[in-house]
């Protein structure tokens, strides 16, 4: 059976499934993971047959004459959604886990718009063409939407009015009339390896274009439309972590790598330097947002910054439109993913283990929980690109396509932006590893919620070191990556 | 082709009326509107499938041929009119019943479907025929029904509601007529195809030039549009909630149906579009309607008048496209009659079906309400998304089509209003949806014995829900269709 069906399947079936399951919690997780672990399969399972060059493809049925409801699995696509099918069983261990500690309601309808967010991410990663991508964007918004406001306390709503508004607005607003606009001027919307818009428009045309359809996948967070990703983190962490660290904000980046290549095409990018203005958006990104995230005590909210940064060396990689930046992009999907993750576990564990919050609340809880905390160092690592992990290699890519582009400026940001991700990370585990605990042991205190007073309960230690070592194997193992990349981006 | 098909499509409904009023029993007259829907609607459907394959129907009544006698003409734009028309009819039905017995004292209930199917056969009437005449003659059995209906609501306001439509909607069928009259004393016919034939010269008489602007303002009272729609929020909030339903999606598509055809056909694109300013002025009222109805829908509390000014907001919508003047502009506004009467039904079904439990439907007494009925409001969500126009829902083909044409004339300033009207949307859907899922439930409300939903209703809105969802996801024959319609008004070769 065509896996382009089977893998959008499974995770709707899974919503469908768990929506009936609502009354038993153990048969709901069962069916989650159950779900996602089938779906993992599924995908990687995928690798052989599309690095052998296979394009697996589901024309479903005309949507509007001439559009398609168009599914192919191409390489690109297979990287994200290698990484939200790989991610999503982990953390259902680890969202099972955490809404048992923290005590949160409505778990059905927790874990079907999960499902459902899933599936929106799938059809994203195999859209066809950008009538299909646009639709499984929306969906994916909408299904996210009851994830943030979860809580529905006055703060929630708020976050998910904000999330909402701003995501709305861009793709309705801006990303809409960008793919009526290039569908009217190319007479397709279908993804096809060298673009489809060379030598349709003319370069300025063509540079509004660009900027309205990277502004318009407001997913992908660039200034000055990024607020909604902060506002999304009153979410549960769980949803913060595998969507909004994941998910959502690479399904953005992930349009926006795959519009640049297989709409526009490199070289249309870089004879007409259309997407130059965008390129400075994405470097003031980068380093802004890494400036901002520095002054955030709250640790989710740091965190949330640093994603927004992190996000945008994925955009300049995909605008500096050279082959070695677009695939060193790519490769940044899957390693910032399993850093950023494995970041957002932690503070979820420490959320439920101690009730903190706070980056300056943390001294001395890394000698509790030396497990999450060493995770933590770890993901940072990662993230910053140090070697011998997974990090080393985007960044690596990256500033190789800026040299061959002759983009010094773009050299020197990525080598900021690194000095900058040690000044907001490394100094969480320093304060957790290194200085006093701020409160006294208050022995014999009746311990509420039954937690012990060190690491949280085992369901979110593992998935967090799983991902940590993810970051880890993920330096040895990323040449199956970069082929892939290679394949896709030639 | 000669056929008498698109007579019978008018005349079964208007044979039906009289027999309702005879027969008296409510059920009995529930059962003869639902059979004059079903009759029309597969007649319409008939007609489409003719006019495909064969390209037009002529009936001429009485057997005297144009433009003597009085022609019914069928091509693609008012086939799909019919078949919008009867089948919102249709679905309406099976809502109609338990909400008319809750809205209407019993002894009255026969009146009111006969009314309602004199409504439907007026605005069947309005498309069916080939005659300027004839289409008056009709908008006066539609809207004197209509102005029946609405003073049947429940509250003392609907009396003066209707009276209000009854003003305005009378100085809009005067201009009509007015324009017609012109029309027939300059050139001395009254078949629609003969004028259109007979008004390709002496494009600076003045006659014609007084004559199209009577007979665009008065359709555009009929349509509701900007600044002539004050009458429409009131009308459509106090009505019993299935005339709104039937209404809502059909009244006002008919008036801009009727507007296309005499813009693209009858007067001429020349004269509408070139010679008088008449396009660019419904574009720019559109814009204004569309922004307009959306600010103020964001304030509305009553859950109908909600509707209503959104509804507004999307008539701007059809307008726009009509006001484009090109074959793309006619199909876009083809695309958003049917979409957007799909969409509207259902929501003023659920308004339908909230007055029917608890006599009102005011936004802030949604609270909690979707854990008692989560299916009603899930049809709720869906048709939310469908008027902010996101795929996988008829609004977002509608919109899609639209945006085409817009930016095909690089008419920038509508793309900006139809992107600022969507985001409108959703603030005016949403707040409705936060209200609902995470408001504070009003602990006075009686809880579980309100929370039925009449089998009929359930019925009424599963189609409704579902339709709009295969709308958006499976339109391309739709579109295809429209497109074809809009090409054959406007003379262009596709």
């Amino acid at each position: 059976m065509n896996v382009v069906i089977v893998a959008l399947a499974i995770p709707l079936l899974t919503a469908l499934a768990v929506a009936f399951a609502g009354r038993s919690p153990a048969l709901r997780n069962a069916v989650t993971l159950i779900g996602g672990g089938l779906l993992a399969v599924v995908v990687f399972g995928a690798w052989p047959t599309v690095i052998g060059g296979d394009r697996p493809t589901w024309e479903a049925w005309a949507i509007l004459p001439g559009i398609e409801l168009l599914f192919v699995l191409e390489p690109l696509g297979l990287l994200y959604a290698s990484v939200a099918a790989g991610l999503w069983p982990i953390t259902s261990v680890y969202a099972a886990g955490y809404l048992e500690g923290a005590g949160e309601k409505h778990r059905t309808r927790f874990f079907v718009c999960f499902a459902l967010a899933i599936f929106a991410a799938m059809g994203i990663a195999l859209a066809g063409n950008l009538v299909t991508l646009f639709l499984f964007y929306e969906v994916l918004t909408l299904s996210t939407w009851p994830l943030v406001t979860h809580k529905g306390t006055a703060e929630a709503r708020r976050g998910g009015r904000i999330y909402l508004g701003i995501l709305i607005t861009t793709s309705v607003g801006l990303l809409l009339p960008a793919i009526v606009w290039a569908g009217l001027l190319a007479g397709t919307t279908e993804f096809r390896a060298g673009g489809i818009l060379t030598g349709k428009a003319s370069p300025a045309v063509l540079a509004v274009l660009y900027a309205l359809f990277l502004f318009g996948l407001g997913k992908a967070a660039l200034m000055p439309f990024h607020r909604w990703l902060p506002a999304a983190m009153v979410a549960p962490t769980p949803v913060s972590a595998l969507l909004h660290a994941v998910a959502v904000v690479k399904a953005g980046v992930f349009a926006v790598l795959k519009v640049s290549v297989m709409i526009f095409g490199l070289d249309n990018l870089d004879q007409t330097d259309a997407s130059e203005i965008m390129q400075w958006v994405a470097g003031f990104t980068i380093l802004m947002a890494s400036i901002i995230a520095l002054q955030q005590d709250n640790l989710k909210a740091r965190l949330a910054y640093s994603t927004i940064s992190q996000l945008s060396y994925i955009v300049l990689g995909a605008t500096m439109a050279t082959s070695l930046a677009a695939q060193g992009a790519g490769l940044h999907i899957v390693m910032h993913a399993l850093g950023k993750i494995t970041l957002f576990f932690c503070a979820g564990a420490i959320y439920v283990a101690h009730h903190k919050t706070l980056v300056s609340e943390l001294d001395g809880l890394g000698r509790k929980m030396p497990w999450t905390f060493a995770a933590f160092g770890l993901a940072s690592l990662s993230i910053i690109g140090i070697p011998p992990l997974g990090g080393t290699w985007s960044k690596w890519w990256l500033t190789l396509g800026a040299l061959e582009a002759e983009q010094y400026w773009i050299v020197a940001t990525l080598a900021i932006s690194s000095l900058l991700n040690i000044a907001y990370l490394l100094p969480i585990v320093a304060r957790g590893f290194l200085r006093p605990s701020a409160e006294p042991p208050h022995a014999g205190a009746p311990q509420d919620h039954g937690h012990h007073d060190g690491e949280a309960a085992a369901t979110m230690v593992a998935p967090l070191m799983l991902t940590a070592v993810g970051c880890l194997a993920a330096f040895v193992l990323a040449e199956p990556a970069i082929r892939l990349l290679q394949g896709a981006i030639p | 082709m000669n056929t008498q098909l698109p007579v019978l499509v008018v005349l079964i409904p208007l044979l039906i009326a009289p027999l309702i009023v005879l027969v008296r029993n409510p059920t009995a007259a529930w059962a003869l509107f639902g059979a004059a829907a079903v009759s029309s609607f597969a007649l319409a459907v008939q007609c489409l499938l003719l006019v495909q394959e064969q390209g037009l129907l002529q009936a001429f009544l009485g057997g005297w041929e144009p433009p003597f006698g009085i022609e019914y003409r069928i091509d693609l734009a008012n086939a799909i009119v019919l078949c919008l028309v009867s089948g919102i009819a249709l679905l309406v039905t099976p809502m109609a019943k338990a909400s008319i017995e809750r809205e209407i004292s019993e002894p009255r209930i026969y009146l009111f479907y006969a009314c309602l199917t004199l409504c439907l056969t007026g605005l069947l009437g309005m498309a069916a025929t080939g005659d300027a005449f004839n289409v008056f003659v009709f908008l006066e059995i539609s809207s004197l029904s209509g102005y029946a209906l609405i003073a049947m609501g429940n509250s003392r306001r609907a009396l003066l509601a209707s009276f209000r439509y009854l003003v305005m909607g009378t100085v809009g069928g005067t201009f009509f007529l007015t324009g017609v009259g012109l029309l027939y004393a300059l050139t001395g016919t009254l078949n629609m195809a003969d004028l259109a034939g007979s008004l390709t010269m002496g494009f600076d008489s003045r006659v014609l030039i007084a004559a199209a602007a009577f007979i665009v303002v008065g359709l555009s009272i009929k349509i509701a549009l900007f600044p002539v729609h004050a009458w429409l929020p009131a009308a459509y909030a106090e009505a019993p909630s299935a005339v709104t339903a039937f209404m809502a999606a059909t009244a006002t598509k008919v008036a801009a149906y009727v507007l296309l055809r005499f813009a693209a056909t009858v007067i001429g694109p020349v004269v509408v579009f070139a010679t008088l300013p008449i396009g660019t002025a419904l574009v720019w009222l559109a814009c204004i309607a569309m922004v307009a109805g959306s600010i103020a829908a964001i304030y509305q509390t009553d859950f109908k008048r909600l509707l209503a000014w959104s509804s507004l907001a999307q008539i701007g919508y059809i307008v726009l496209g009509i006001g484009l003047g090109t074959d793309a502009g006619a199909s876009a506004a083809l695309t958003h009659m049917v979409n957007h009467g799909v969409i509207k039904c259902g929501l003023f079904v659920i308004a339908g079906v909230l007055v029917w439990r608890h006599g009102q439907a005011t936004v802030a007494n949604f609270a909690g309400m979707p854990q008692q009925s989560p299916w009603l409001f899930a049809a709720f969500v869906i048709g939310a998304l469908g008027l902010i126009g996101v795929p996988g829902t008829g609004g977002f083909i509608s919109k899609w089509v639209l945006l085409q044409a817009l930016i095909a004339e690089s008419a920038w300033v509508a793309v900006a209003a139809v992107l600022v009207s969507s985001l409108l949307a959703v603030i005016y859907c949403w707040r409705v949806v936060e209200i609902a899922w995470f408001g504070d439930s009003d602990a006075s409300q009686p809880p579980a014995a309100a929370s039925r939903t009449p089998v009929g209703a359930t019925l009424s809105l599963a189609m409704l829900s579902g339709l709009v969802v295969y709308l958006g996801v499976h339109s391309s024959w739709l579109v295809e269709l429209t497109a074809q319609a809009g090409a054959d008004l406007f003379g262009v070769g596709r």
